[in-house]
């Protein structure tokens, strides 16, 4: 039986077939209840109720939600390019689920053990803007295109800072695999072992960047529901504007994933002695989620030049000086290698 | 290429297969399930109440090409960084002076983009 598994090419494809449901489904049902968190945390900052009438207390208002968006008719415009109408909605939905293949989530429990994983995400992650291009220019809407000409710019904007700010990590690490970089955290002192007290000012740089990247308020310009229409999706309906929506929830998910293994110890313990495990990433990722709600809630959106200028002017410079002052932090072991885990032998 | 290298990215291109075959039952879920009655105005491009004039893929604002040309410089430039970061603790004082050196040239390179006006945008 367990030959079967790991000889037999037909066991091996329906094995890694079967974990990747097992990280594909829970990570769905996961997020039908996030978009729920979403909206009651937003509503709670209000003072409103939210979403409560649906099953008990409004829990299974995101799988009613579910089946409205099913039944709906797919409307696509006269003028709209339909092949690449259809293909851009699944390429943003495909792209932000293949790139949890390289997570880990424990010790040893990841789909594609692969050591250029950093590198895989920030590739994949960076195709996502060819969904947002896309679904623009072929729905033939001025909105959509003009949205998505300023989402692209965004995007792209902030993935540089992103991309400065984990070679930071990396060179702290000296590999690109999350696993090993989760394991450079380990050490007798609990969270205060983690990479956010060495790179703390990168943990705000990389949430804000996130924030950005993933078109969350207070970036959320190309969308601006309450002033704009809705950017690059306004021709959308149906599935494939649910495919945009999970698409985007799921970057989010990952955004929090990626600080949480990145920044504090994926799923370490932050207290000695207790064991590790993967209940510690799961309520790391659920606090930064919480913070990314109350983010929309809390925080007025920028204007568009004022985007602009924070990303290049400001998290541009300061990632980039970062990265040097990382450089020679590590190079020369200050403060008996804080900065440099590989000089350790960890 | 050896069997063991393939075998690391396989999980990966099943990856894709299932998640191309989720989005595609749900776009056909949509598909079958819901009635297609499309008429002309429901098929028109969202407009603020008028008909659109002309195409719209049409002109736009230069600076998003800059943006772009600068997104290029500064993202390959990080890719430059990352075997760097990977070989840090091997590289020797050579590796190290030389990257330092590539960054100052760099900063040199975004100083006169900032100077420019290149970063604007009104």
């Amino acid at each position: 039986m367990v030959a079967f598994f790991t000889q037999n090419p037909f066991g091996i494809v329906l094995l890694i077939l079967g974990q990747a449901l097992l990280i594909l489904v829970p990570l769905l049902i996961a997020l039908a209840f996030l978009m729920y968190v979403d909206r009651k945390v937003w509503a709670a900052v209000q003072m409103r109720r939210g979403p409560n009438v649906v099953g008990p207390w409004g829990l299974l208002q995101s799988f009613a939600d579910f089946i409205k968006y099913i039944v709906k008719e797919i409307v696509i415009p006269a003028g709209a390019d339909r092949a690449v109408f259809i293909i851009a909605p699944l390429l943003t939905f495909v792209v932000a689920v293949i790139a949890w293949a390289v997570i880990p989530f424990n010790p040893g429990w990841v789909l594609a053990d692969v050591n250029v994983a950093v590198l895989y995400v920030l590739a994949i992650s960076s195709l996502g803007v060819y969904g947002v291009i896309m679904g623009g220019w072929a729905s033939n809407s001025k909105y959509a295109f003009l949205g998505a000409l300023r989402s692209a710019a965004q995007m792209i904007s902030y993935e540089v800072s992103m991309g400065l700010i984990i070679i930071g990590v990396i060179l702290s690490t000296g590999s690109l695999n999350f696993g090993e970089i989760v394991r450079a955290q380990e050490g007798g002192y609990g969270l205060f072992n983690w990479y956010w007290l060495p790179h703390l000012p990168m943990v705000v740089l990389f949430f804000v960047a996130a924030l950005a990247e993933t078109s969350r308020p207070p970036f959320d310009l190309p969308e601006a529901e309450t002033e704009l229409v809705a950017g690059f999706f306004v021709e959308y309906s149906s599935t494939p504007f649910l495919l945009y929506m999970i698409g985007e929830l799921m970057n989010v998910v990952l955004m929090c994933a990626l600080l949480s293994i990145l920044f504090f110890g994926g799923w370490l313990s932050p207290i000695p002695g207790l064991p590790d495990g993967v209940l510690w990433l799961i309520a790391k990722m659920a606090f930064w989620f919480f913070m990314f709600a109350m983010v929309k809630a809390i925080i007025p959106r920028y204007r568009y030049d004022q985007l602009m200028r924070l990303g290049w002017k400001v998290m541009l410079p300061l990632s980039l000086g970062w990265v040097l002052i990382v450089a020679f932090l590590a190079k020369f072991e200050v403060f008996g290698g804080f900065w440099a885990r590989w000089a350790l032998g960890a | 290429m050896d069997a063991g290298f393939l075998r690391e990215y396989l999980p990966i291109l099943l990856f894709l297969g299932l998640a191309v075959v989720i989005g595609l039952v749900l776009v056909l879920a949509s598909v079958i399930v819901a009635v297609r009655n499309p008429d002309p105005e429901k098929v028109s491009a969202y407009e603020c109440g008028f008909n659109a004039f002309d195409d719209a893929r049409m002109k736009f604002d230069v600076r998003f090409y800059l943006v772009s040309i600068l997104f290029i410089i500064f993202d390959l430039e990080v890719a430059f960084l990352f075997p760097w970061a990977v070989a840090f603790g091997d590289i020797g004082m050579i590796g190290f002076w030389s990257m330092i050196a590539f960054l100052v040239i760099l900063t040199v390179g975004f100083a006169y983009e900032w100077r420019k006006g290149a970063l604007e945008w009104q």
